[in-house]
Protein backbone atom coordinates (compact mmCIF):
# COMPACT_ATOMS: atom_id res chain seq x y z
CA UNK A 1 0.00 0.00 0.00
CA UNK A 2 1.35 3.41 -0.90
CA UNK A 3 -0.49 5.14 1.45
CA UNK A 4 1.97 6.11 4.62
CA UNK A 5 -0.03 5.50 7.82
CA UNK A 6 0.18 9.25 8.94
CA UNK A 7 -1.55 10.47 5.89
CA UNK A 8 -4.39 9.11 6.58
CA UNK A 9 -5.74 10.74 9.53
CA UNK A 10 -5.27 14.26 9.69
CA UNK A 11 -4.77 16.25 12.94
CA UNK A 12 -5.50 19.12 11.04
CA UNK A 13 -8.19 21.44 12.26
CA UNK A 14 -7.30 20.48 16.23
CA UNK A 15 -6.15 23.58 17.57
CA UNK A 16 -8.49 25.40 15.84
CA UNK A 17 -11.84 22.75 17.01
CA UNK A 18 -9.86 22.31 20.61
CA UNK A 19 -10.23 25.78 21.37
CA UNK A 20 -13.61 26.65 19.98
CA UNK A 21 -14.59 23.43 22.71
CA UNK A 22 -12.57 23.90 24.86
CA UNK A 23 -13.41 25.61 28.43
CA UNK A 24 -12.99 29.26 29.85
CA UNK A 25 -9.52 28.80 31.12
CA UNK A 26 -7.66 28.07 27.95
CA UNK A 27 -9.99 30.80 26.23
CA UNK A 28 -8.60 33.55 28.73
CA UNK A 29 -4.84 32.64 27.97
CA UNK A 30 -5.32 33.16 24.27
CA UNK A 31 -6.98 36.31 25.20
CA UNK A 32 -3.96 38.20 25.92
CA UNK A 33 -1.59 37.52 22.90
CA UNK A 34 -5.13 38.85 20.74
CA UNK A 35 -5.03 42.06 22.32
CA UNK A 36 -1.31 42.51 21.76
CA UNK A 37 -2.10 42.81 18.25
CA UNK A 38 -5.26 44.31 17.52
CA UNK A 39 -6.11 43.80 13.45
CA UNK A 40 -6.72 46.94 11.79
CA UNK A 41 -8.35 45.60 9.20
CA UNK A 42 -10.90 42.47 9.38
CA UNK A 43 -9.55 39.47 7.86
CA UNK A 44 -9.87 36.01 9.04
CA UNK A 45 -6.83 35.19 10.64
CA UNK A 46 -7.28 31.63 12.25
CA UNK A 47 -6.19 31.90 15.74
CA UNK A 48 -4.03 29.01 15.52
CA UNK A 49 -2.02 31.24 13.20
CA UNK A 50 -1.13 32.48 15.99
CA UNK A 51 1.45 30.12 17.53
CA UNK A 52 3.43 29.79 14.35
CA UNK A 53 7.14 29.66 14.69
CA UNK A 54 9.49 32.83 13.20
CA UNK A 55 10.53 31.65 9.84
CA UNK A 56 14.09 31.63 10.78
CA UNK A 57 13.43 28.45 13.35
CA UNK A 58 12.22 26.31 10.39
CA UNK A 59 14.42 24.56 8.02
CA UNK A 60 14.24 26.02 4.64
CA UNK A 61 12.79 24.03 1.91
CA UNK A 62 13.28 26.56 -0.89
CA UNK A 63 15.76 29.36 -0.62
CA UNK A 64 16.71 32.02 -2.94
CA UNK A 65 19.64 34.08 -2.73
CA UNK A 66 20.27 37.16 -5.00
CA UNK A 67 17.84 35.49 -7.49
CA UNK A 68 17.14 38.00 -10.55
CA UNK A 69 14.50 36.81 -13.38
CA UNK A 70 14.56 38.39 -17.29
CA UNK A 71 11.82 37.94 -19.52
CA UNK A 72 14.26 39.02 -22.53
CA UNK A 73 15.19 42.32 -20.98
CA UNK A 74 12.53 42.89 -18.95
CA UNK A 75 14.29 42.62 -15.33
CA UNK A 76 11.17 40.58 -13.63
CA UNK A 77 12.76 39.62 -9.96
CA UNK A 78 15.21 42.05 -8.67
CA UNK A 79 17.70 40.20 -5.97
CA UNK A 80 15.49 38.09 -4.55
CA UNK A 81 15.63 36.71 -1.33
CA UNK A 82 13.06 34.40 -0.19
CA UNK A 83 12.46 31.90 2.21
CA UNK A 84 9.86 28.70 1.64
CA UNK A 85 10.05 27.17 5.11
CA UNK A 86 9.29 23.05 5.43
CA UNK A 87 6.14 21.67 5.84
CA UNK A 88 4.30 25.40 6.11
CA UNK A 89 2.57 27.20 3.64
CA UNK A 90 3.78 30.09 2.03
CA UNK A 91 2.03 33.12 0.50
CA UNK A 92 3.38 35.49 -2.32
CA UNK A 93 0.96 38.56 -2.61
CA UNK A 94 1.25 41.56 -4.99
CA UNK A 95 -0.53 43.40 -7.82
CA UNK A 96 -0.31 42.16 -11.28
CA UNK A 97 2.99 42.12 -12.68
CA UNK A 98 4.98 42.00 -9.61
CA UNK A 99 6.69 38.80 -9.84
CA UNK A 100 4.47 36.46 -7.96
CA UNK A 101 4.27 34.10 -10.86
CA UNK A 102 7.78 34.07 -11.97
CA UNK A 103 9.30 33.45 -8.60
CA UNK A 104 7.41 30.39 -8.52
CA UNK A 105 8.47 29.07 -11.84
CA UNK A 106 12.02 29.43 -10.97
CA UNK A 107 11.62 27.07 -7.95
CA UNK A 108 10.49 24.01 -10.63
CA UNK A 109 12.33 25.99 -13.54
CA UNK A 110 9.48 25.80 -16.02
CA UNK A 111 10.41 28.77 -17.26
CA UNK A 112 12.91 26.71 -19.33
CA UNK A 113 10.49 25.47 -22.06
CA UNK A 114 11.07 29.06 -23.37
CA UNK A 115 14.27 30.15 -24.96
CA UNK A 116 14.35 33.95 -24.14
CA UNK A 117 13.94 33.53 -20.37
CA UNK A 118 16.51 33.02 -17.82
CA UNK A 119 17.40 33.59 -14.09
CA UNK A 120 20.33 34.23 -12.09
CA UNK A 121 21.49 33.82 -8.48
CA UNK A 122 20.39 31.22 -6.44
CA UNK A 123 17.95 28.68 -5.88
CA UNK A 124 18.32 26.30 -3.15
CA UNK A 125 15.92 23.45 -2.74
CA UNK A 126 17.15 21.64 0.74
CA UNK A 127 20.28 23.63 0.56
CA UNK A 128 21.13 22.90 -3.30
CA UNK A 129 21.08 25.22 -5.67
CA UNK A 130 18.77 23.92 -8.69
CA UNK A 131 19.44 27.23 -11.14
CA UNK A 132 23.05 25.30 -11.91
CA UNK A 133 23.07 23.90 -15.32
CA UNK A 134 23.58 19.92 -14.44
CA UNK A 135 20.64 19.55 -12.54
CA UNK A 136 17.88 17.29 -14.10
CA UNK A 137 14.89 19.34 -14.76
CA UNK A 138 12.42 15.85 -14.64
CA UNK A 139 13.64 14.90 -11.44
CA UNK A 140 13.44 18.68 -10.03
CA UNK A 141 9.99 18.91 -11.28
CA UNK A 142 8.64 15.61 -9.82
CA UNK A 143 10.11 16.60 -6.51
CA UNK A 144 8.38 20.45 -6.97
CA UNK A 145 4.81 19.69 -8.01
CA UNK A 146 3.06 22.54 -9.79
CA UNK A 147 -1.09 23.77 -10.66
CA UNK A 148 -1.16 26.04 -12.32
CA UNK A 149 -4.24 29.01 -12.40
CA UNK A 150 -6.89 27.40 -15.15
CA UNK A 151 -7.17 23.70 -14.61
CA UNK A 152 -5.45 21.76 -17.74
CA UNK A 153 -6.76 18.40 -17.64
CA UNK A 154 -4.96 16.50 -20.32
CA UNK A 155 -6.76 14.67 -23.07
CA UNK A 156 -7.55 11.57 -21.17
CA UNK A 157 -9.65 9.56 -19.20
CA UNK A 158 -9.59 10.56 -15.25
CA UNK A 159 -7.79 8.24 -14.50
CA UNK A 160 -5.01 8.38 -17.03
CA UNK A 161 -4.70 12.14 -15.83
CA UNK A 162 -3.84 11.07 -12.05
CA UNK A 163 -1.38 8.52 -13.18
CA UNK A 164 0.32 10.30 -15.91
CA UNK A 165 2.56 11.35 -13.64
CA UNK A 166 3.27 7.97 -11.53
CA UNK A 167 3.65 6.47 -14.71
CA UNK A 168 6.71 8.03 -15.52
CA UNK A 169 8.55 7.33 -12.38
CA UNK A 170 7.25 4.63 -10.87
CA UNK A 171 6.81 0.92 -12.10
CA UNK A 172 3.29 0.00 -10.14
CA UNK A 173 1.29 -2.83 -10.98
CA UNK A 174 -2.35 -2.31 -11.68
CA UNK A 175 -3.92 -2.61 -8.51
CA UNK A 176 -1.21 -0.80 -6.87
CA UNK A 177 -1.57 2.05 -9.29
CA UNK A 178 -5.27 1.93 -8.50
CA UNK A 179 -4.85 2.45 -5.17
CA UNK A 180 -2.47 5.22 -5.93
CA UNK A 181 -4.98 6.89 -8.14
CA UNK A 182 -7.20 6.88 -5.19
CA UNK A 183 -5.29 7.82 -2.65
CA UNK A 184 -4.58 11.08 -4.65
CA UNK A 185 -7.98 11.99 -5.78
CA UNK A 186 -9.25 11.23 -1.81
CA UNK A 187 -6.29 13.79 -1.28
CA UNK A 188 -7.91 16.13 -3.46
CA UNK A 189 -11.18 15.87 -1.97
CA UNK A 190 -12.40 14.71 -5.32
CA UNK A 191 -12.88 10.66 -4.84
CA UNK A 192 -16.48 10.74 -3.99
CA UNK A 193 -17.23 12.46 -7.07
CA UNK A 194 -15.64 11.01 -9.37
CA UNK A 195 -15.75 7.45 -8.22
CA UNK A 196 -18.24 5.89 -10.82
CA UNK A 197 -16.68 7.65 -13.81
CA UNK A 198 -12.87 7.36 -13.75
CA UNK A 199 -12.59 6.18 -17.51
CA UNK A 200 -14.62 9.50 -18.46
CA UNK A 201 -12.75 12.15 -19.75
CA UNK A 202 -11.00 14.97 -17.79
CA UNK A 203 -12.62 17.55 -19.53
CA UNK A 204 -15.54 16.53 -18.59
CA UNK A 205 -15.35 17.73 -14.89
CA UNK A 206 -16.64 20.79 -14.04
CA UNK A 207 -13.92 23.98 -13.42
CA UNK A 208 -13.43 23.10 -9.84
CA UNK A 209 -13.40 19.69 -9.99
CA UNK A 210 -10.85 19.78 -12.67
CA UNK A 211 -8.55 21.93 -10.49
CA UNK A 212 -9.08 19.53 -7.85
CA UNK A 213 -8.29 16.93 -10.74
CA UNK A 214 -5.04 18.99 -11.40
CA UNK A 215 -3.90 18.93 -7.77
CA UNK A 216 -4.57 15.07 -7.62
CA UNK A 217 -2.65 14.56 -10.39
CA UNK A 218 0.25 16.82 -8.93
CA UNK A 219 0.50 14.94 -5.46
CA UNK A 220 -0.09 11.61 -6.97
CA UNK A 221 3.56 11.47 -7.98
CA UNK A 222 4.58 12.23 -4.06
CA UNK A 223 6.49 15.58 -4.21
CA UNK A 224 8.02 17.12 -1.79
CA UNK A 225 6.58 20.78 -2.79
CA UNK A 226 3.85 21.97 -4.18
CA UNK A 227 3.26 25.42 -6.14
CA UNK A 228 0.22 26.94 -6.25
CA UNK A 229 -0.19 29.68 -8.91
CA UNK A 230 -3.53 31.24 -8.21
CA UNK A 231 -4.80 27.68 -8.28
CA UNK A 232 -9.04 28.94 -7.01
CA UNK A 233 -8.07 32.61 -9.41
CA UNK A 234 -11.30 30.85 -12.20
CA UNK A 235 -13.37 29.22 -9.83
CA UNK A 236 -16.33 29.66 -7.38
CA UNK A 237 -16.64 30.23 -3.74
CA UNK A 238 -17.77 26.85 -2.96
CA UNK A 239 -15.06 25.36 -5.25
CA UNK A 240 -12.07 28.12 -3.62
CA UNK A 241 -13.13 26.78 -0.32
CA UNK A 242 -12.75 23.21 -0.95
CA UNK A 243 -9.05 23.84 -2.33
CA UNK A 244 -8.27 25.74 0.58
CA UNK A 245 -9.45 23.28 3.09
CA UNK A 246 -7.24 20.89 0.63
CA UNK A 247 -4.42 23.32 1.24
CA UNK A 248 -4.64 23.47 4.59
CA UNK A 249 -4.86 19.36 5.02
CA UNK A 250 -1.88 19.02 2.82
CA UNK A 251 0.56 21.07 4.33
CA UNK A 252 1.31 18.04 6.80
CA UNK A 253 2.69 16.13 4.40
CA UNK A 254 4.11 18.99 1.79
CA UNK A 255 6.01 22.53 1.53
CA UNK A 256 3.52 24.85 -0.38
CA UNK A 257 4.33 27.87 -2.12
CA UNK A 258 0.80 29.86 -3.20
CA UNK A 259 0.56 32.68 -5.08
CA UNK A 260 -2.77 34.79 -4.99
CA UNK A 261 -4.10 38.00 -5.66
CA UNK A 262 -6.96 37.28 -2.69
CA UNK A 263 -5.81 39.06 0.57
CA UNK A 264 -8.35 36.81 2.31
CA UNK A 265 -7.24 33.78 0.83
CA UNK A 266 -3.35 34.25 2.04
CA UNK A 267 -4.76 35.29 5.03
CA UNK A 268 -6.83 32.10 5.38
CA UNK A 269 -4.40 29.69 3.94
CA UNK A 270 -0.87 30.54 4.61
CA UNK A 271 1.79 30.11 7.89
CA UNK A 272 3.99 32.94 6.19
CA UNK A 273 3.35 35.75 3.82
CA UNK A 274 5.48 37.59 1.27
CA UNK A 275 4.67 41.06 -0.42
CA UNK A 276 6.01 41.72 -3.56
CA UNK A 277 6.24 45.15 -5.58
CA UNK A 278 7.46 45.93 -9.29
CA UNK A 279 9.76 42.93 -8.93
CA UNK A 280 11.24 43.59 -5.68
CA UNK A 281 10.44 42.25 -1.76
CA UNK A 282 8.69 44.32 0.23
CA UNK A 283 8.05 42.51 3.38
CA UNK A 284 8.12 39.09 4.40
CA UNK A 285 6.53 37.79 7.97
CA UNK A 286 4.33 35.37 9.70
CA UNK A 287 0.95 35.58 8.12
CA UNK A 288 -1.10 37.47 11.54
CA UNK A 289 2.11 39.54 11.81
CA UNK A 290 2.09 40.51 8.28
CA UNK A 291 -2.08 41.07 8.34
CA UNK A 292 -2.17 42.94 11.60
CA UNK A 293 1.32 44.86 12.58
CA UNK A 294 3.18 44.89 9.27
CA UNK A 295 6.76 46.40 9.44
CA UNK A 296 6.45 48.69 6.03
CA UNK A 297 4.18 51.47 5.44
CA UNK A 298 3.68 49.86 1.91
CA UNK A 299 2.45 46.53 3.34
CA UNK A 300 -0.28 48.31 5.34
CA UNK A 301 -1.38 50.35 2.39
CA UNK A 302 -1.42 47.15 0.13
CA UNK A 303 -3.41 44.79 2.43
CA UNK A 304 -5.93 47.69 3.25
CA UNK A 305 -6.13 48.38 -0.03
CA UNK A 306 -4.74 51.96 -0.24
CA UNK A 307 -2.32 50.92 -3.49
CA UNK A 308 -2.01 48.11 -6.02
CA UNK B 1 -28.04 62.02 -46.58
CA UNK B 2 -28.55 58.79 -44.71
CA UNK B 3 -28.26 57.89 -41.27
CA UNK B 4 -25.30 56.05 -39.87
CA UNK B 5 -27.27 53.59 -38.45
CA UNK B 6 -29.37 52.99 -41.53
CA UNK B 7 -26.44 53.56 -43.66
CA UNK B 8 -24.68 50.54 -41.56
CA UNK B 9 -27.79 48.08 -41.99
CA UNK B 10 -27.83 48.58 -46.01
CA UNK B 11 -23.97 47.60 -46.08
CA UNK B 12 -24.66 44.72 -43.59
CA UNK B 13 -27.76 43.48 -46.50
CA UNK B 14 -25.01 43.56 -49.02
CA UNK B 15 -22.51 41.80 -47.04
CA UNK B 16 -24.78 39.24 -46.13
CA UNK B 17 -26.55 38.53 -49.39
CA UNK B 18 -22.90 38.32 -51.63
CA UNK B 19 -21.90 36.20 -48.79
CA UNK B 20 -24.95 33.86 -48.63
CA UNK B 21 -25.27 33.76 -53.04
CA UNK B 22 -21.03 32.83 -52.96
CA UNK B 23 -21.84 30.15 -50.57
CA UNK B 24 -25.12 28.98 -52.58
CA UNK B 25 -22.84 29.12 -56.26
CA UNK B 26 -20.25 26.99 -54.27
CA UNK B 27 -22.53 24.17 -52.50
CA UNK B 28 -24.50 24.15 -56.09
CA UNK B 29 -21.50 23.38 -58.22
CA UNK B 30 -20.57 20.93 -55.99
CA UNK B 31 -24.10 19.23 -55.35
CA UNK B 32 -24.66 19.37 -59.13
CA UNK B 33 -21.08 17.48 -59.83
CA UNK B 34 -22.23 14.75 -57.28
CA UNK B 35 -25.26 14.08 -59.11
CA UNK B 36 -23.92 13.68 -62.28
CA UNK B 37 -21.36 11.70 -60.92
CA UNK B 38 -23.62 9.55 -59.16
CA UNK B 39 -26.14 9.27 -62.84
CA UNK B 40 -23.46 8.44 -65.11
CA UNK B 41 -21.15 6.54 -62.29
CA UNK B 42 -23.70 4.08 -61.06
CA UNK B 43 -24.90 2.86 -64.21
CA UNK B 44 -21.46 1.78 -65.03
CA UNK B 45 -21.21 0.05 -61.42
CA UNK B 46 -21.54 -3.81 -61.66
CA UNK B 47 -19.63 -7.15 -59.98
CA UNK B 48 -17.51 -6.61 -62.86
CA UNK B 49 -15.60 -3.37 -62.33
CA UNK B 50 -14.40 -5.29 -59.16
CA UNK B 51 -13.88 -8.69 -60.68
CA UNK B 52 -12.00 -8.24 -64.35
CA UNK B 53 -9.57 -6.07 -65.45
CA UNK B 54 -9.65 -2.91 -67.69
CA UNK B 55 -10.97 -4.28 -71.28
CA UNK B 56 -9.67 -3.64 -74.73
CA UNK B 57 -12.34 -1.37 -76.58
CA UNK B 58 -15.53 -3.15 -77.61
CA UNK B 59 -14.72 -6.24 -74.77
CA UNK B 60 -16.70 -6.17 -71.94
CA UNK B 61 -14.46 -5.85 -68.25
CA UNK B 62 -13.54 -3.85 -64.82
CA UNK B 63 -11.44 -1.82 -63.05
CA UNK B 64 -9.67 -4.14 -60.75
CA UNK B 65 -6.48 -3.35 -61.48
CA UNK B 66 -6.29 0.09 -61.76
CA UNK B 67 -8.21 -0.15 -58.22
CA UNK B 68 -5.70 -2.83 -56.95
CA UNK B 69 -3.12 -0.26 -58.00
CA UNK B 70 -4.01 3.10 -57.05
CA UNK B 71 -4.46 1.11 -53.44
CA UNK B 72 -1.25 -0.11 -53.68
CA UNK B 73 0.71 3.34 -54.80
CA UNK B 74 -1.54 5.27 -52.63
CA UNK B 75 -1.28 3.21 -49.35
CA UNK B 76 2.73 2.77 -50.04
CA UNK B 77 3.33 6.58 -50.32
CA UNK B 78 1.09 7.38 -47.65
CA UNK B 79 2.96 4.74 -45.30
CA UNK B 80 6.05 6.85 -45.99
CA UNK B 81 4.44 10.78 -46.04
CA UNK B 82 2.80 9.75 -42.63
CA UNK B 83 5.52 9.51 -40.65
CA UNK B 84 7.85 11.59 -42.17
CA UNK B 85 5.18 14.33 -41.95
CA UNK B 86 3.79 14.33 -39.01
CA UNK B 87 7.53 14.18 -37.32
CA UNK B 88 8.26 17.70 -40.01
CA UNK B 89 5.16 19.04 -38.47
CA UNK B 90 6.34 18.25 -35.24
CA UNK B 91 9.83 19.54 -35.33
CA UNK B 92 8.12 23.06 -36.68
CA UNK B 93 4.98 23.17 -33.77
CA UNK B 94 7.48 21.88 -31.17
CA UNK B 95 11.17 22.11 -31.43
CA UNK B 96 12.17 24.85 -34.17
CA UNK B 97 8.76 27.00 -33.72
CA UNK B 98 11.20 30.28 -33.42
CA UNK B 99 14.17 29.10 -35.33
CA UNK B 100 15.74 31.12 -38.60
CA UNK B 101 15.77 27.04 -39.85
CA UNK B 102 12.27 26.77 -38.95
CA UNK B 103 10.59 29.63 -41.55
CA UNK B 104 13.23 28.52 -44.08
CA UNK B 105 11.68 25.18 -43.94
CA UNK B 106 7.86 26.35 -43.44
CA UNK B 107 8.72 28.73 -46.97
CA UNK B 108 10.08 25.70 -48.90
CA UNK B 109 6.89 23.40 -47.13
CA UNK B 110 4.73 25.59 -48.45
CA UNK B 111 6.00 26.22 -52.30
CA UNK B 112 6.20 22.37 -52.69
CA UNK B 113 2.29 22.59 -51.27
CA UNK B 114 1.63 24.28 -54.14
CA UNK B 115 3.30 22.95 -56.70
CA UNK B 116 1.84 21.78 -59.63
CA UNK B 117 1.56 18.34 -59.25
CA UNK B 118 3.07 17.55 -63.13
CA UNK B 119 5.72 19.31 -61.99
CA UNK B 120 6.51 16.47 -59.15
CA UNK B 121 5.69 13.68 -61.75
CA UNK B 122 8.82 14.98 -64.25
CA UNK B 123 10.74 15.03 -61.49
CA UNK B 124 10.39 11.41 -60.31
CA UNK B 125 10.47 10.59 -64.03
CA UNK B 126 13.89 12.30 -64.09
CA UNK B 127 15.18 10.43 -60.91
CA UNK B 128 13.81 7.33 -61.05
CA UNK B 129 12.28 6.26 -64.12
CA UNK B 130 15.20 7.57 -66.13
CA UNK B 131 18.01 5.84 -64.05
CA UNK B 132 15.79 2.52 -63.71
CA UNK B 133 14.55 2.38 -67.44
CA UNK B 134 11.46 1.93 -67.37
CA UNK B 135 8.14 3.13 -65.43
CA UNK B 136 7.07 1.74 -61.68
CA UNK B 137 4.46 1.17 -59.52
CA UNK B 138 7.61 2.55 -56.91
CA UNK B 139 7.98 5.91 -58.87
CA UNK B 140 4.41 6.16 -58.90
CA UNK B 141 4.24 5.97 -55.30
CA UNK B 142 7.33 8.12 -54.83
CA UNK B 143 5.64 11.18 -56.64
CA UNK B 144 2.47 10.55 -54.61
CA UNK B 145 4.75 10.35 -51.57
CA UNK B 146 6.29 13.90 -52.05
CA UNK B 147 2.84 15.64 -52.85
CA UNK B 148 1.34 13.81 -49.54
CA UNK B 149 4.10 15.13 -47.35
CA UNK B 150 3.49 18.78 -47.31
CA UNK B 151 -0.05 18.63 -46.64
CA UNK B 152 0.98 16.54 -43.74
CA UNK B 153 3.76 18.79 -42.73
CA UNK B 154 1.73 22.01 -42.59
CA UNK B 155 -1.56 20.58 -41.26
CA UNK B 156 0.42 18.82 -37.86
CA UNK B 157 2.00 21.90 -37.41
CA UNK B 158 -0.73 23.83 -37.39
CA UNK B 159 -2.93 21.39 -35.45
CA UNK B 160 -0.22 20.99 -32.57
CA UNK B 161 0.20 24.78 -32.47
CA UNK B 162 -3.60 25.09 -31.16
CA UNK B 163 -2.74 22.74 -28.58
CA UNK B 164 -2.39 25.22 -25.68
CA UNK B 165 1.11 25.73 -23.34
CA UNK B 166 -0.71 25.54 -20.51
CA UNK B 167 -0.95 21.90 -21.05
CA UNK B 168 2.53 20.88 -22.30
CA UNK B 169 3.43 23.06 -19.04
CA UNK B 170 1.28 20.90 -16.98
CA UNK B 171 2.72 17.88 -18.28
CA UNK B 172 6.53 19.50 -17.79
CA UNK B 173 5.65 20.85 -14.58
CA UNK B 174 5.12 16.77 -13.16
CA UNK B 175 8.56 15.83 -14.78
CA UNK B 176 7.81 14.36 -18.16
CA UNK B 177 10.47 14.33 -20.74
CA UNK B 178 10.08 16.82 -23.19
CA UNK B 179 8.90 13.55 -25.98
CA UNK B 180 6.55 12.51 -23.15
CA UNK B 181 4.79 15.97 -23.42
CA UNK B 182 4.63 15.55 -26.99
CA UNK B 183 3.48 12.19 -27.60
CA UNK B 184 1.41 11.78 -25.13
CA UNK B 185 -0.03 15.36 -24.50
CA UNK B 186 0.14 17.00 -27.26
CA UNK B 187 -0.38 14.29 -29.83
CA UNK B 188 -3.60 13.58 -27.83
CA UNK B 189 -4.58 16.55 -27.80
CA UNK B 190 -4.28 17.15 -31.58
CA UNK B 191 -5.74 13.79 -32.68
CA UNK B 192 -8.82 14.74 -34.45
CA UNK B 193 -6.45 17.80 -36.28
CA UNK B 194 -3.66 15.22 -37.27
CA UNK B 195 -6.20 12.85 -39.04
CA UNK B 196 -7.84 15.10 -40.46
CA UNK B 197 -4.33 16.59 -41.81
CA UNK B 198 -3.39 12.76 -42.89
CA UNK B 199 -7.08 12.12 -45.02
CA UNK B 200 -6.81 15.51 -46.88
CA UNK B 201 -3.94 14.12 -47.65
CA UNK B 202 -5.01 11.04 -48.97
CA UNK B 203 -7.80 12.59 -50.58
CA UNK B 204 -5.44 14.92 -52.04
CA UNK B 205 -2.95 12.40 -53.72
CA UNK B 206 -6.13 9.67 -54.52
CA UNK B 207 -6.91 11.92 -57.25
CA UNK B 208 -3.78 13.07 -58.74
CA UNK B 209 -3.37 12.16 -62.39
CA UNK B 210 -0.27 14.07 -63.36
CA UNK B 211 2.60 12.76 -61.34
CA UNK B 212 0.99 9.07 -62.45
CA UNK B 213 1.46 9.44 -66.21
CA UNK B 214 5.19 9.83 -66.18
CA UNK B 215 6.28 7.15 -63.54
CA UNK B 216 3.62 4.56 -62.88
CA UNK B 217 2.14 5.06 -66.42
CA UNK B 218 -0.50 2.39 -67.05
CA UNK B 219 -1.61 -1.40 -67.47
CA UNK B 220 -3.67 -2.74 -69.01
CA UNK B 221 -3.44 -6.15 -67.26
CA UNK B 222 -2.94 -7.65 -63.53
CA UNK B 223 -0.47 -6.62 -61.63
CA UNK B 224 0.90 -6.34 -58.15
CA UNK B 225 4.26 -5.85 -59.08
CA UNK B 226 5.61 -2.48 -58.08
CA UNK B 227 8.68 -2.67 -60.00
CA UNK B 228 6.35 -2.51 -63.35
CA UNK B 229 4.39 -0.26 -65.07
CA UNK B 230 1.12 -0.09 -62.98
CA UNK B 231 -2.84 0.43 -63.66
CA UNK B 232 -4.29 2.90 -61.52
CA UNK B 233 -7.74 4.66 -61.57
CA UNK B 234 -6.86 8.59 -62.18
CA UNK B 235 -5.18 7.33 -65.40
CA UNK B 236 -7.36 5.15 -66.27
CA UNK B 237 -10.02 7.58 -65.66
CA UNK B 238 -8.10 9.97 -68.02
CA UNK B 239 -7.98 7.86 -70.62
CA UNK B 240 -11.40 6.28 -70.66
CA UNK B 241 -13.28 9.32 -70.25
CA UNK B 242 -10.85 10.44 -73.84
CA UNK B 243 -11.89 7.41 -75.76
CA UNK B 244 -14.32 7.61 -78.29
CA UNK B 245 -15.41 4.05 -76.92
CA UNK B 246 -18.98 4.15 -74.96
CA UNK B 247 -18.03 1.42 -73.18
CA UNK B 248 -14.65 2.77 -71.92
CA UNK B 249 -16.30 6.22 -71.12
CA UNK B 250 -18.78 4.54 -69.15
CA UNK B 251 -16.03 2.86 -66.89
CA UNK B 252 -14.12 6.10 -66.48
CA UNK B 253 -17.33 7.42 -64.58
CA UNK B 254 -17.59 4.29 -62.77
CA UNK B 255 -14.01 4.63 -61.60
CA UNK B 256 -14.71 8.60 -61.13
CA UNK B 257 -17.54 7.68 -58.24
CA UNK B 258 -15.38 5.05 -57.16
CA UNK B 259 -12.78 7.51 -55.97
CA UNK B 260 -15.22 9.99 -54.25
CA UNK B 261 -16.78 7.44 -52.89
CA UNK B 262 -13.73 5.77 -51.45
CA UNK B 263 -13.01 9.26 -49.91
CA UNK B 264 -15.87 10.21 -48.70
CA UNK B 265 -16.70 7.01 -46.60
CA UNK B 266 -12.72 7.05 -45.17
CA UNK B 267 -13.96 11.10 -43.77
CA UNK B 268 -17.04 9.77 -42.42
CA UNK B 269 -15.94 6.44 -40.60
CA UNK B 270 -12.60 8.28 -39.29
CA UNK B 271 -15.17 11.03 -37.72
CA UNK B 272 -16.80 8.00 -36.33
CA UNK B 273 -14.39 6.31 -34.76
CA UNK B 274 -12.99 9.49 -33.29
CA UNK B 275 -16.37 10.68 -31.71
CA UNK B 276 -17.06 7.18 -30.26
CA UNK B 277 -13.16 7.41 -28.67
CA UNK B 278 -13.63 10.75 -27.43
CA UNK B 279 -17.41 10.23 -25.39
CA UNK B 280 -15.56 6.86 -23.98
Amino acid sequence: MPIPPDLEQEPLDEPLEGELQEDETSNEQEEPSRDAGPPQIKVSVDDRLQSIPAAEQLTAKLETHNLNFWYGKHHALKDFNVTVPERMVTAFIGPSGCGKSTLLRTFNRIYELYPRQRASGEVLLDGENILVPNVDLNLLRRKVGMVFQAPTPFPMSLFDNVAFGVRLYERLSSSELADRVEWALRKAALWDEVKDKLKQAGGSLSGGQQQRLCIARAIAVKPEVLLLDEPTSALDPLSTARIEELVHELKADYTIAIVTHNLQQAARVADYTTLLYLGEVIESNDTPTMFTKPAKKQTEDYITGRFG
Amino acid sequence: MLGLYTRRRIVNFIALALSVAAMAIGVAVLVWILITLTQRGLGGISTRVFTENTPAPGDSGGLINAIVGSLLMTGLAMLVATPLGVLAGTYLAEFGRDAKLSSVIRFVNDILLSAPSILIGLFIYEVMVVKMGHFSGWAGAAALGIIAVPVIVRTTEDMLRLVPTSLREAAAALGAPRWKVIVKVAYRAARAGLLTGILLAVARIAGETAPLLFTALNNQFWNVNMNAPIANLPVVIFQFAMSPYEDWQQLAWAGSLLITVAILGLNIVARVVFRKRRVR
